[in-house]
């Protein structure tokens, strides 16, 4: 069977910044596509633009450039009440379980308001989804009653998670929903949510700057760097090997749990490049440790170098398909 | 290797907050070798930062009270005078803080601010104390030490500002550091090169550090020792190998398999622990850790078990009555 594109993004561009010179392209053009019932994990440093893509792809930041299509349909200038029922398909789980909920409401209200203002929900119709859903996220439905302060930091983003679940979407882009929260939460949030990924046949953006966490969640990993995505593949592929230098050495850098940590450690020289002012050619070429000369001058393409996997770079780590 | 250069003693450190007293540090004894990387690791709220922060005194305050001792070079620094302490500070026992860019005085010139800290201490001359400045700058790995030197806090990235801060940690080569979650606001690939940094700190001036995190990736790739806290004690300690590879505490294996790896296979569930940690003022009367424990029995909540050795190696501590001597709580690592 094959996988049916959920949204697509083609030459997707966010800028930001007034004057002419300081412009910064956070989002360079990018093109993907993620297919219904699977969970991407976007991963990348901070300033990568990881979590600007995650906003535009369901337009909570709008974008500069490009298109976006939800199920065929191009939602990036759609308006009005059309636009008003498709975003209640596509739902946004934020970092900060303490800011992203309004401190004077009640859990309840916090968590029916997307029904009752883009489903069109009674408030009686609401308050039994929201039971449901408050029991589903394990905080049980009397914690409607009370306000955001009187939980804490794992419960918090349970509320959240239970808020953008609430008008039963299609799609959710989660920002580093787990960041924030001390190691024996987390796993109790991530068992969370592969629970709710497989019982409601979500479609998932799972934006993480931690590469164990998106193992443990994501069926295929998009790697970014400077605003651009320079490596796709199958979570298993990626994590043997990935083919893009920089992935390799994002995941050699990860301290491991190991007993004897021999694992060849790359480090990377330097630091990000100013992303208003990118290098040119390929933009990893000032800290890659296999730069040739055309990596300075010539920017690579995204390629595909074996099934299901693409990758940026004029020398990739696995060899491109067909040429073996 | 074996000489102790700070002896922790029934350290306590009390919060006055709206419901109470609040218990941080519920009786700590600890003591850190000359040139080892300690690691103190625990969730939110485990005691590990009032603990490394009351060892110089900096959590002192009106709503503070503080007992137990902290030895050092013979003195106790619980007792000691702000005078004396302000001694000892930055000159014997250095702190790095997670947060740089708040550390930092926005308005000073790093330079400045590490040849300050060298002045402090020590009377040369402040042409002598930037050449020196610059020098350490370069030591902590920043490209450019004479431009760094000349920038302010804002003017550089976070990994720049952690360097600077420990360059500032070091600057009067000091037996102790304490890195409190030096590398957390950090990138992997800059958390890579700041660890890196501390090993070689360890190796080249045999500093002794202790490393505040919650991190276990962390402690797996520089720690000499391991102390894990919980609701303010350490639940248990040993070497890194011990701790790490033949947990005893039940907590300390929740925490170990809570972690999401990168290396082995992806698993569909995390095994996490049930509950959260304690944070109020009220603690119960026996294992601070039973409510959450997965073998926890009747026995647990009687009294709070001791720190001592039991079923680990003979200077592996643990907080645990269970029994294990058929490895009735073994996990797979």
């Amino acid at each position: 069977m094959k996988p049916t594109p959920l949204i697509e993004l083609e030459k997707l561009r966010v800028e930001f910044g007034g004057s002419a010179g300081r412009r910064v392209r956070a989002v360079r053009d990018v093109d993907l596509t993620i297919y219904e019932g699977e969970t991407l994990g976007l991963v990348g440093e901070s300033g990568c633009g990881k979590s600007t893509l995650g906003r535009a792809t369901v337009r909570v930041t709008e974008p500069t450039g490009g298109r976006i299509r939800y199920r065929g349909a191009d939602i990036t200038t759609m308006r009005g009440t059309l636009f008003r029922s498709t975003r209640a398909d596509l739902q946004m789980v934020f970092q900060d379980p303490f800011g992203s909920l309004n401190p004077r409401r009640k859990i309840a209200d916090i968590v029916a308001e997307p029904l009752l203002r883009a489903r069109g929900f009674s408030a009686s119709a609401a308050r039994e989804v929201v039971d449901d859903l408050l029991d589903q996220v394990g905080l049980g439905r009397e914690a409607g009653g009370r306000r955001p302060h009187e939980f804490s930091g794992g419960q918090r983003q349970r509320i959240g998670i239970a808020r953008a679940l609430a008008p039963s979407p299609r799609f959710v882009v989660a920002d580093e929903p787990v960041s924030a929260l001390d190691v024996s939460i987390q796993a109790q949030v991530i068992n969370l949510l592969s629970d709710l990924i497989r019982d409601r046949g979500l479609t998932m953006l799972f934006i993480s700057h931690d590469l164990g966490v998106v193992k443990h969640i994501a069926d295929r990993i998009a790697v970014m760097y400077l605003g651009e995505i320079i490596e796709i593949a199958a979570r298993d592929d990626f994590f043997a090997g990935p083919a893009h230098p920089y992935g390799e050495a994002l995941l050699s850098s990860v301290p491991t749990l190991s007993f004897s940590p021999s694992r060849e450690r790359i480090e990377l020289s330097g630091e990000l490049p100013d992303p208003a002012d990118p290098p040119p050619g390929c933009t990893f070429h000032t800290r890659c440790r296999y730069v040739v000369d055309k990596c300075r001058t010539e920017a690579p393409l995204l390629r595909t170098v074996a099934d299901g996997r693409q990758v940026r770079c004029h020398l990739p780590l696995i060899p491109l398909k067909g040429s073996e | 290797m074996t000489e102790t250069l700070l002896e922790i003693r029934g350290l306590t450190v009390e919060f006055d907050v709206p419901a109470g007293r609040l218990p941080a540090v519920a009786g700590v004894d600890l003591s850190l070798r000359r040139g080892e990387i300690l690691a103190l690791v625990g969730e939110s709220g485990s005691g590990k930062s009032a603990l490394s922060m009351s060892l110089v005194g900096l959590n002192r305050g009106p709503h503070a009270h503080i007992g137990g001792e902290v030895l050092f070079g013979g003195h106790d620094l619980v007792a000691a005078g702000e005078k004396e302490l302000r001694s000892v500070r930055g000159k014997d026992i250095a702190v790095v803080f997670q947060d740089a860019l708040a550390a930092l005085n926005p308005t000073q010139r790093v330079g400045d601010q590490v040849a300050e800290m060298i002045r402090t201490h020590r009377k040369i001359p402040k042409k002598q104390a930037r050449e020196r400045a610059a020098g350490l700058l370069g030591e902590v790995g920043i490209g450019n030490p004479a431009q760094a030197a000349r920038a302010y806090p804002h003017q550089l990235s976070g990994g720049m500002r952690q360097r600077v801060m420990i360059a500032i940690g070091l600057a009067n080569d000091p037996a102790v550091l304490i890195a409190d979650e030096p590398t957390t606001a950090l990138d992997v690939t800059i958390q890579s090169q700041v660890l890196r940094l501390l090993k070689r700190l360890q190796a080249d001036h045999g500093t002794a550090i202790v490393l505040i995190t919650h991190d276990l990736g962390v402690v797996a790739e520089v720690a000499d020792r391991v102390a894990v806290m919980y609701a303010g004690r350490i639940v248990e300690s040993g070497t890194r190998d011990e701790v790490l590879f033949h947990p005893q505490h039940p907590y300390t294996m929740g925490l170990l398999n809570s972690v999401p790896r990168v290396d082995g296979p992806a698993v569909a569930r995390l095994p996490a622990i049930a509950g959260s940690p304690l944070t109020g003022v009220a603690r119960p009367p026996g294992c601070a850790f039973a409510p959450r424990c997965a073998f926890a029995h009747a026995a647990c909540g009687d009294a709070i078990p001791p720190l001592m050795q039991r079923y680990g190696g003979s200077a592996h501590l643990d907080r645990c009555v269970l029994d294990r001597s058929r490895d009735a709580l073994e996990v797979t690592a």
